[in-house]
């Protein structure tokens, strides 16, 4: 267990090197990106009355992102700046709009499956990069926009273990956070769905033997699976299609546009696929094609 | 709310589990309770002293960490809670409805104790010491007088411990039982726009069952009334 914990800590700090080299702030050395470099006078790209035209001149920002999903979302007790895929997205969005995403003019806030719609229906977040799925319901209330990326749900089991895929689970117990899609596409799939906490929450479970398999977004589970290398593996192909995106407040749909220009941006220079491989990538991960976007709607 | 009366078979099915995990923990609260309570009360010093130690353990420690110490820290020293594997009516009766059923009864049984022990004290010492003075071993003062007056007594109190383990079954929903809170909680991710009418109809149906737990409570109590 110590030995694991060890190793959780290396990876992690390694991850943060991996990160934090990639930034390419002035005087490293990486030189070939500028993608978390803030745009300087960003306010006057923007039209008046506008949210980015409002965030940029204020100069701060609030961004939801999850703390509890290693490769997404992830924050330790020991670092002050969460790190994962959704953050360096999120990062690039940031320097569009003027702000330096390595300050402390970014607040990082954890938004939890639940709350990232009273979060943004309230205005106590920004924006919300929290592997938050695009769903026609969540549309009714709040903005979303994307997807920066496609998964699918897949399983996570003991490395010792004959599954290899959900079709060997049925009416076996699988674990997935408590009111995720994950849960619901779990018990569509014939298995039984058993709520947790959080994911480390399942993956304990696991490795106790308490519960069969994990299954959420396969990003998720590669993250889980490196952090206890050797015990645990990601099986079967991709059994549902989770499309995530950014969302943003149903007030302000001109961020919309914004929003995906900024993606698109990112796709076509390279600092989308940067990201990519510096979080979610790794030696048999290969980068996959950016997804197309979704128009705004009026 | 149309979410909710669409998946109406759901619904039934988590306040189900709810229901077997209440009435489950309820039963072996209440034997666990009265077994502590007599502990206590009970003329032999080092049982009296464990039930204290019990109680002041279990009473002042929060139900999430008796839970997680259950649901986590007993696996990884071969506690499994393999005993039971059964799904009936959509219930499923296994080793993690087990373990919550083990958690909320270990909390649960501190309470009833004491609840209990309000009434033994409240029975007066002279019924204690005139079944003592008929022959009567400690066995039988308890079951034969004073135990019968003494939950009488408690019926209020008790009624109050068992309406918090019936609210308490909520936590479990955190730990791999698919019940009632568990249910909404994918019923409001599932459909955000919803949200305040999934939480009231949740609610609601929470008072109805503390409002049923409530009513065999005042029968009984009605019932026993000392005439």
């Amino acid at each position: 267990m110590r030995f694991t914990r060890n190793r959780a800590v290396l990876a992690t700090a390694g991850l943060a090197l991996a990160l934090s080299a990639c930034g390419g702030n002035a005087g490293e050395e990486s030189g070939t990106s500028s993608d978390v470099d803030a745009v300087e006078n960003a306010a006057d790209n923007f039209e008046d009355g506008t949210k980015m035209k409002e965030l940029a001149e204020a100069g701060e920002i609030t961004v939801g992102v999850k703390f509890d999903q290693p490769g997404l979302g992830f924050k330790d007790a020991a670092s002050d700046v969460p790190t994962g895929f959704d953050v360096e997205v999120a990062k690039l969005i940031v320097a569009a709009l003027g702000i330096d995403p390595e300050s402390d003019k970014v607040t990082w806030e954890e938004t939890v499956s639940d709350n990232r719609e009273p979060y943004l229906q309230s205005d106590r977040v920004d924006l919300v990069l929290a592997s938050y799925s695009i769903t026609p319901e969540r549309r009714q209330i709040v903005g979303q926009t994307g997807p920066y990326l496609l998964t699918g749900q897949q399983v996570l089991v003991k490395a010792d273990s004959d599954v290899t895929g959900i079709a060997d689970l049925k009416g076996k117990k699988v674990c997935a956070a408590q009111g995720s899609t994950s849960l619901e596409n779990i018990e569509a799939e014939g298995a039984v769905p058993t709520p947790a906490d959080n994911y480390s929450q399942c993956t304990d479970d696991v490795l106790n033997g308490n519960v069969d398999a994990v299954s959420t977004d396969g990003s998720i589970l590669l993250g889980l699976a490196a952090q206890n290398e050797g015990e645990l593996k990601v099986v079967g192909e991709p059994f549902s299609e989770e499309r995530i995106g950014v969302g943003y407040s149903k007030d302000t749909p001109e961020m919309c546009e914004f929003i995906n220009e900024t993606l698109q941006k990112s796709f076509d220079d390279g600092s989308w696929a940067e990201a990519f491989e510096a979080t979610l990538g790794g030696e048999d991960v290969e980068t996959p094609e950016p997804p197309k976007l979704d128009d705004c709607q009026a | 709310m149309t979410i909710v009366l669409e998946n109406l078979d759901l619904v039934v099915r988590a306040f189900a589990t709810t229901l077997v995990l209440f009435a489950v923990s309820a039963v072996l609260s209440v034997v666990g309770g009265t077994l502590l309570a007599a502990m206590r009360v009970g003329p032999v010093a080092v049982l009296r002293a464990a039930g204290a130690t019990y109680v002041s353990l279990v009473r002042n420690t929060p139900l999430l960490l008796v839970l997680l110490f259950f649901r986590f820290a007993a696996p990884k020293i071969g506690i499994t809670y393999d005993v039971i594997d059964l799904t009936f009516g959509g219930v499923n009766l296994d080793n993690l409805f087990t373990a919550a059923v083990v958690a909320l009864s270990v909390y649960t049984s501190a309470f009833v104790c004491e609840a209990l022990r309000s009434g033994i004290n409240a029975v007066p010492l002279g019924q204690a010491e005139a079944a003592r003075a008929i022959g009567l071993p400690f066995g039988g003062v308890m079951r034969q007088v004073i135990l019968p007056q003494a939950v009488r007594a408690s019926v209020p109190p008790l009624a109050s411990v068992l309406i918090a383990l019936l609210k308490n079954t909520t936590v479990a929903g955190a730990f791999g039982v698919f019940e009632a809170f568990a249910r909404m909680r994918s019923f409001t991710n599932d459909d955000p726009t919803q949200r305040y009418g999934v939480f009231l109809t949740f609610a609601l149906l929470f008072v109805v069952l503390v409002l049923a737990v409530s009513f065999v409570a005042n029968r009984l109590e009605r019932r026993w009334r000392v005439a």
